[in-house]
C-alpha cells in the first residue's frame, strides 16, 4: 500500500488504528526497541513511514513518492562549487588558529553566547569539515550510504504544566561515523532547537544555510499539556511529529550539517544534557533575529561595492520569492479551512438528508435518498482526507520554505557581515599605521615596539578576514546552488504527490457516484 | 444587463417535470431584463382557446404580479380543495451583489488575471442566480396553465393578457392585510391541524407524513445550500492559487518553472470543474430541495383549508333550523374540498417522486462526468510532470 500522508486523526484508516492505539495507551513504551524499527522502515501504517533521504540525488526517483526506499548519503561533495581540495584544506588549516583568537571580537548575531569555550569547539568543527574534504579522496570509488530517519510515537511525559511530548527518533544507516546500523532514542522539542541553535552558531556565520525547526506554540501545546483529548490537539501532535521529521530530513542531507557531530550526538545518545537556552530560541525567534541582522545591514555606513552583480540579484530573487510563497501559504491555508468547513457542512447534510429519507412515504425514493445520505457520507470523509492532504503535502511545504527562505537571507547577511569585519580591520591597520608614524616622529621607542606588534597583529588579522571573506562568498554561492536544487526537487516531488492525491480522490467519487446511479434509476 | 436565451433555459428545466405540454395554452418567459432590483419578465403566451383576444402575445410583468396572482388564487373559495403552486420566491441578487463589493475592496492586493478570473466567477453566479428566477417564475404559471381548474381562473387570463401595468389592479392595500392575517391564521392552522380528530384514513396519514416531512426538508435545503457555498469556497480559492502560482513561475527560472506553469494551470482548469460540480448540485439538489419545501408548504396549505372548513362544519349554533342548514352547507363544501384534496395530494406525491428521480439521476451523472474530466485533466497533468 502506498504511502498516505498522515490522515487527520478523525479519519485514520484502519492500518493505523492499531497503531493509534498503541501510541494513545501512552504506556511505558519502547525505548529503543529494533523491532519498532522494523515497523517503520517497512512503510505499513499511514504515519509512521519515513520520508526518503538522499542528500545529492535527493528524491531523484520519479517522483512518485515511495514507501520504502534505499536511498544514499553521497558524501562526496557538491560537484556544483568552486573549490579545489587542496585550497579548502588550506584554508581550514590556518583557520584553526585565527578563529580561536578572533571568536571575541567577531560581530556576529549571535546574542545567545554559549558559556563553554568556543575555541575548542571551532577547532573541533575545522577538524570535522576537514573529515568531510577528505573523505571524498576515500570515496572516491563512489560507495553510496543509506540514511533513514523517521519519528514516530509522540509521547506524554508528566502531567500538567510541566508535561512535554517524547517523539521517538529512529536512524537506519550504513555510514560508518555512526556506533550501530539502526537504533532510536527519545528526543523532545526543546532538544531539536538546541540541535538548531548549535548549528546555527557554528554554521551560519560561515554562510551555510541551516535548516529551521518547526515553531514553538503555547497554544498547541498548552492543550496537549492540559490533557485535552479533542481533535485540535491531536492534529496538532501530528503536525509537530511530521515537521521534526522533515526538519531532520533537511539537517541530514547537508553535507557538512551531517559531519557535524551535535548532529550524530542527537541521533544516537541515549541522553542529551537538556537544551536551556532554547526557552528563548526558536525558529520564529531566529527568524526575528535574522530581520533584525538584516535591517542592521542595511543600516551599515560603507555599503558594499559589489564587483558581481550575482550576490544582490540573488539576494533580491531569494527576497521576492519568500514573499511570494507567503501569500501562496496564506491562500492554501484558506484552502484547507475551506475544505474543513466543506467536509462539516457535507457531513450535516448526511445527516438531514438520511432523516429526510425515513420521513419519505414512497419506497423507492426513501430508499434512494438514504443511500444519497451515505455517499454525502464518503463524500464527507474524501473531503477530510483531502483537506489533510491540502495541509500536509502543500501547505507545510510552503510554511518550511518561507523560513529555510529566511535562512537564506540570513547567510547573505554573515557574508556582508564578514567583509564589514575585513574592512573595519583595514581601517584599524590604517590607524595603527599612522600610530606607528605618529610615534616615530615623537620618537619614543618603546611605544614604538608595542605599536608595530599591534600592526603585525592587525595585518594578519586582515588577510584573515580577506580570506575568510574570500571563503563566505564561495560558501554561499555553493550554498544557494545546492539549496535550489533541492528546493526544485522538493517542489517537483510535492507537487506530484499532491495531484496524485487529487487524483485518487476523485477516482473513488465516481465509485461512489456510480454506485448511487442505480438507486436513482430505480425510483419510481 | 443581462437577458438569457431559450437554450439556458431548456438546460435549466429541472425541478418540476415537464408542464408545457398542452397546445392549447403555452406559456414562457422568453426574456427577462434586470434593472437594479427590479427584475422585468416578459410573459410570452400561445394560445388555442377562444377566451383569448389573440392566439399569441407578450406582457412586461414584475414579480410583484406574480405574487398578486397567487395570493388572489390562494383567497379564492372555490380553490380551497387545491394545491395551489406556491409563489415564486423573491429575486435575490444579495449573495453575489455583496461578494462583487468584496471582490471590488480586495482588488489591490490580487493581480489583474486573478481579479478579473474572480469577476468573471461572479458574473456567472449573478447569471446562474437570474436564470433561477426566470425560471422558477416560469414554472409558477406553467402549473397554472396546466391545472385543469386553476387554467380557466379569470385573474391567470388577466395576468397573461392584459398589456398594462397590473400594479393597479393589485390594490396594495389588502395585500398587505392578506400577508399580516395570514401569518397568524398559519400558526392558528398548526394548532388546529394537530387538534382536529380526522375522519379519514388518507387525510391523517397525510396530515401526519407532510407536516414531518415538510420540516425535514427545509431543514435539508439549508443544509444543502450550505454545502454548496462551501463547495463553491473551494473552488474559489483555486483561483488565488493558480494566479500566485503563476506569479511565482514567472520569476522562476529554473526546472521548476515548466512544473509550476502545469501546476498552475492545473489549478485552473480544476477550478472550472468544481465551480461546476457546485452549480449543478446547487441547481439539482439544492434548487430540488427549496422547490419542494415550498411545495409541500401548498399542500400543507390545502390541508389546512379543510381542517377549517371542517371545524367550520362542526360549529356549534344557537339556532337549530340555521345551524342545521349551516352545517349541511358546510359538510358539502368539506366534502367537496376533501374530494378535490384527495386528488391533488395523489397527483402531488407522483409529481414529487418523479421530480427527485429526474433530478438526483442527473444530478449522479452530472457528478461523474466532471469528476471523469478531473480525472483525465490530473492524469494528463501527472504523466507530463513524471516526464518533465
Amino acid at each position: 500500500m502506498e504511502r498516505k500522508p498522515p490522515p487527520f486523526p478523525d479519519s485514520e484508516e484502519q492500518e493505523a488504528h492499531s497503531e493509534k492505539a498503541e501510541e494513545e495507551s501512552g504506556d511505558d513504551d519502547d525505548d529503543d526497541d529494533d523491532d519498532g524499527g522494523e515497523d517503520i522502515f517497512t512503510g505499513n501504517g499511514a504515519r509512521t513511514a519515513p520520508l526518503v533521504l538522499n542528500a545529492q540525488d535527493l528524491f531523484s526517483e520519479e517522483g512518485s513518492y515511495p514507501g520504502v526506499q534505499e536511498p544514499s548519503v553521497d558524501n562526496q561533495h557538491a560537484s556544483n562549487g568552486l573549490r579545489s581540495d587542496d585550497d579548502e584544506q588550506d584554508l581550514f588549516a590556518e583557520a584553526r588558529v585565527e578563529l580561536s583568537l578572533d571568536r571575541s571580537s567577531t560581530k556576529g548575531i549571535r546574542e545567545v553566547t554559549r558559556s563553554s569555550p568556543s575555541a575548542p569547539d571551532i577547532s573541533y568543527k575545522s577538524s570535522t569539515s576537514k573529515m568531510s574534504f577528505e573523505k571524498p579522496e576515500e570515496e572516491e570509488s563512489n560507495d553510496k550510504f543509506e540514511l533513514n530517519i523517521a519519528v514516530t510515537h509522540p509521547e506524554k511525559v508528566g502531567d500538567g504544566m510541566n508535561a512535554y511530548m517524547v517523539y521517538k527518533v529512529s536512524t537506519q544507516t550504513t555510514l560508518p561515523m555512526f556506533k550501530s546500523r539502526a537504533f532510536s532514542v527519545r528526543r523532545r522539542f526543546s532538544d531539536f532547537l538546541g540541535l538548531f541553535e548549535k548549528l546555527s552558531e557554528k554554521h551560519a556565520q560561515n554562510g551555510y544555510i541551516v535548516p529551521l525547526p518547526p515553531e514553538k506554540s503555547v497554544v498547541g501545546m498548552t492543550k496537549v499539556k492540559v490533557g485535552k483529548e479533542d481533535t485540535s490537539s491531536t492534529e496538532f501532535v501530528e503536525k509537530r511529529r511530521a515537521a521534526l521529521e522533515r526538519y531532520l530530513h533537511r539537517v541530514v542531507s547537508h553535507q557538512n550539517l551531517l559531519q557535524d557531530p551535535d548532529v550524530r550526538e542527537f541521533l544516537e545518545k541515549d541522553e542529551l544534557p537538556r537544551a536551556v537556552s532554547t526557552q528563548t530560541l526558536s525558529g520564529a525567534g531566529f527568524l526575528k533575529m535574522i530581520n533584525k541582522a538584516s535591517d542592521a545591514v542595511n543600516k551599515m555606513t560603507i555599503k558594499m561595492n559589489e564587483s558581481d552583480n550575482w550576490f544582490e540579484e540573488k539576494l533580491q530573487e531569494v527576497e521576492n520569492e519568500e514573499q511570494q510563497l507567503r501569500k501562496l501559504h496564506a491562500v492554501v491555508d484558506a484552502l484547507v479551512n475551506h475544505r474543513k468547513d466543506l467536509c462539516g457542512n457535507t457531513a450535516v447534510f448526511a445527516k438531514s438528508m438520511a432523516m429526510l429519507g425515513n420521513s419519505e412515504d414512497n419506497t423507492a425514493l426513501s430508499r434512494a435518498l438514504s443511500q444519497l445520505a451515505e455517499v454525502e457520507d464518503k463524500m464527507e470523509q474524501l473531503h477530510q482526507e483531502q483537506a489533510s492532504n491540502d495541509f500536509f503535502i502543500f501547505a507545510e511545504l510552503l510554511a518550511d520554505y518561507v523560513r529555510l527562505l529566511g535562512g537564506v537571507r540570513n547567510c547573505f547577511d554573515q557574508r556582508i557581515k564578514t567583509w564589514q569585519r575585513w574592512q573595519d580591520a583595514q581601517s584599524t591597520l590604517q590607524k595603527k599605521r599612522e600610530v606607528e608614524a605618529k610615534l616615530l616622529w615623537a620618537n619614543k621607542p618603546d611605544k614604538l615596539q608595542q605599536a608595530k606588534d599591534e600592526i603585525t597583529e592587525w595585518e594578519a588579522k586582515v588577510t584573515q578576514y580577506e580570506r575568510d571573506f574570500e571563503r563566505i562568498c564561495a560558501t554561499v554561492r555553493k550554498e544557494v546552488l545546492r539549496f535550489e536544487k533541492e528546493k526544485s526537487n522538493d517542489f517537483k516531488v510535492h507537487i506530484i504527490k499532491y495531484l496524485e492525491s487529487l487524483l485518487v480522490s476523485q477516482q473513488r467519487l465516481i465509485k461512489y457516484w456510480e454506485a448511487f446511479l442505480p438507486e436513482a434509476k430505480a425510483i419510481s | 444587463m443581462p437577458t438569457i436565451s431559450q437554450e439556458y433555459k431548456t438546460a435549466l428545466r429541472s425541478v418540476s417535470v415537464d408542464l408545457n405540454n398542452d397546445v392549447s395554452l403555452l406559456i414562457d418567459i422568453p426574456d427577462a431584463l434586470c434593472e437594479r432590483d427590479k427584475v422585468k419578465f416578459t410573459v410570452h403566451t400561445k394560445t388555442t382557446l377562444s377566451v383569448f383576444q389573440k392566439p399569441e402575445f407578450s406582457v412586461p410583468r414584475q414579480h410583484e404580479d406574480f405574487i398578486w396572482l397567487h395570493d388572489t388564487l390562494v383567497e379564492t373559495e372555490e380553490y380551497a380543495g387545491l394545491i395551489i403552486p406556491p409563489a415564486p420566491p423573491k429575486p435575490d441578487f444579495e449573495s453575489p451583489r455583496e461578494k462583487m463589493h468584496k471582490l471590488g475592496e480586495g482588488e489591490a492586493t490580487m493581480t489583474k488575471e486573478e481579479y478579473t478570473k474572480m469577476k468573471q466567477e461572479l458574473e456567472a453566479e449573478y447569471l446562474a442566480v437570474f436564470k433561477k428566477t426566470v425560471q422558477v417564475h416560469e414554472v409558477f404559471l406553467q402549473r397554472l396553465s396546466s391545472h385543469p381548474v386553476l387554467s380557466k381562473d379569470r385573474n391567470f387570463q388577466i395576468f397573461l393578457e392584459y398589456d398594462q401595468d397590473l400594479s393597479v389592479r393589485r390594490k396594495m392595500p389588502r395585500r398587505c392585510l392578506v400577508v399580516s392575517s395570514r401569518t397568524w391564521l398559519k400558526s392558528a392552522d398548526e394548532v388546529l391541524i394537530s387538534g382536529v380528530k380526522e375522519v379519514d384514513d388518507f387525510f391523517e396519514q397525510e396530515k401526519t407524513f407532510l407536516l414531518d416531512y415538510s420540516t425535514k426538508i427545509k431543514d435539508s435545503t439549508t443544509k444543502a445550500e450550505r454545502m454548496t457555498r462551501a463547495h463553491k469556497n473551494v473552488a474559489d480559492d483555486y483561483i488565488h492559487v493558480a494566479a500566485i502560482l503563476n506569479s511565482i513561475s514567472a520569476e522562476e527560472n529554473t526546472a521548476l518553472k515548466k512544473h509550476l506553469d502545469k501546476f498552475s494551470d492545473m489549478f485552473e482548469k480544476l477550478r472550472k470543474v468544481e465551480g461546476r460540480v457546485a452549480s449543478d448540485q446547487e441547481l439539482k439538489l439544492t434548487e430540488l430541495l427549496r422547490y419542494y419545501t415550498r411545495d409541500i408548504q401548498a399542500a400543507k396549505d390545502l390541508l389546512y383549508r379543510r381542517a377549517r372548513a371542517l371545524d367550520k362544519a362542526r360549529l356549534k349554533s344557537k339556532d337549530v333550523a340555521q345551524a342545521e342548514d349551516n352545517q349541511r352547507q358546510c359538510m358539502q363544501k368539506f366534502e367537496k374540498l376533501s374530494e378535490s384534496g384527495k386528488k391533488e395530494l395523489t397527483s402531488f406525491k407522483g409529481r414529487r417522486v418523479v421530480a427527485f428521480r429526474k433530478n438526483l439521476v442527473e444530478m449522479a451523472e452530472l457528478e461523474i462526468k466532471h469528476a471523469k474530466n478531473s480525472v483525465s485533466l490530473l492524469q494528463g497533468c501527472i504523466e507530463t510532470l513524471k516526464n518533465c
